[in-house]
């Protein structure tokens, strides 16, 4: 059911618009050509944006600087009750999504989905978004230059969620 | 403070590969990343168009500015400085409901719209409005009812009950979305 409601979603969804749109007396077919131009031009002022962030983050990464950050950040965390484990993939996760993704692949080939490191890998995984690269591609579509509170109030979200995600899953599974 | 980050990411990745010695890693990381950001925007273009096709339909129809209507209750709370029928509450309200579904990237144009809107709104156009910050520290800390990706690899890894973090994510998510609400509240306060 799951699976059938997230495969028809967008297929119904559009239906519902062009439905929409044709009782409305809209041309649907000119309109559609009309927001479709607009697909190269966003794509083309979001690259050097994108293109700037990725690349500092493919350095970072690339160099070892990252492995070096957990050692340090590890026993910090570990005070707090979060497994050392599941650290690699908070500190990548607002960094990369494709990054997370396989990093979430190894905690579960390794620890099983079924530990406490899996669940809790699972559920923080479940609950957030690439915070840089979102950042870089929201603000950089219409040139805005000054993200002013943004990033801070994106961080300590992330990190409220990490918290919660051991606090869940420490209560519901035991 | 992204300009002080990236720095920081850039001269501290730089320095630490002299340190490892591993230069030839980071140059070649430089160019995969760059590489990469190419393949991502081609591979954007399209889907881009495809919504943003789509939407600009569901504008001109009035799909968009009903729905924000239609939930303006509470995004009027959330976003006061927004008039309620502008265009810009229902593209947020329907990026955060394609966020919700796991659309991803099909998300992402409804947000890019969003953003155009709450432009025409800002003041100073290069720097963020108390709108924007919020818009996008709920986006960036999205509710998502059903995390396909992370579910159908729990599956693939052997879990006998992939499905089980579904309501543990839910209940992270909703945490973490009000702790965001909350911070750039406070943040864009004490900014003044």
């Amino acid at each position: 059911m799951i699976l059938w409601i997230s495969s028809a979603i967008i297929p119904l969804f559009i239906l519902l618009i062009l439905t929409i749109g044709f009782l409305k007396n809209i041309k649907v077919y000119d309109c559609f050509v009309e927001g479709a131009k607009e697909g190269v031009s966003t794509a083309l002022r979001v690259f050097p944006y994108l293109l700037t962030m990725l690349v500092a983050i493919g350095v970072f990464r690339a160099s070892g600087a990252l492995d070096y950050l957990l050692e340090i950040l590890g026993p910090i965390f570990g005070l707090m009750g979060v497994p050392k484990e599941v650290l690699p993939l908070y500190l990548l996760r607002p960094l990369s999504g494709s990054g997370a993704l396989a990093i979430l692949t190894d905690i579960l080939k390794n620890y099983h989905p079924d530990s406490f490191v899996g669940r809790v890998a699972s559920t923080l995984m479940g609950s957030a978004e690439t915070i840089f690269y979102t950042l870089a591609v929201y603000f950089g579509s219409i040139g805005i230059k000054e993200y002013r509170h943004t990033l801070s109030a994106a961080l300590i979200a992330d990190f409220s969620a990490l918290v919660a995600s051991v606090v869940i899953c420490s209560w519901v599974f035991g | 403070m992204i300009n002080t980050i990236w720095f920081f990411l850039m001269v501290v990745g730089i320095i630490v590969g002299i340190i490892n010695g591993r230069l030839e890693e980071v140059t070649q990381a430089a160019m995969d990343s760059a590489s990469l950001a190419v393949q991502l925007c081609i591979g954007f273009i399209g889907i881009w168009a495809l919504w943003l096709g789509l939407m600009k339909v569901a504008e001109k129809s009035g799909f968009i500015r009903g729905i924000g209507k239609v939930l303006s209750p509470i995004t009027s709370i959330l976003f006061p400085q927004v008039p309620k029928d502008h265009p810009a509450m229902g593209a947020m309200v329907m990026n955060m409901a394609a966020n919700m579904m796991g659309l991803g990237n099909g998300a992402t144009p409804l947000g890019l719209i969003a953003m155009k809107e709450l432009q025409k709104l800002n003041p100073h156009k290069t720097r963020a409005s108390n709108a924007m910050c919020l818009f996008l520290v709920i986006n960036t800390s999205s509710i998502t009812l059903i995390p396909t990706t992370v579910v159908a690899l729990r599956m693939s890894t052997g879990s006998s009950q992939p499905t089980e973090i579904i309501g543990t994510a839910l209940i992270a998510t909703t945490i973490s979305t009000l702790v965001g609400i909350i911070s750039v509240k406070l943040l864009e306060k004490r900014e003044g």
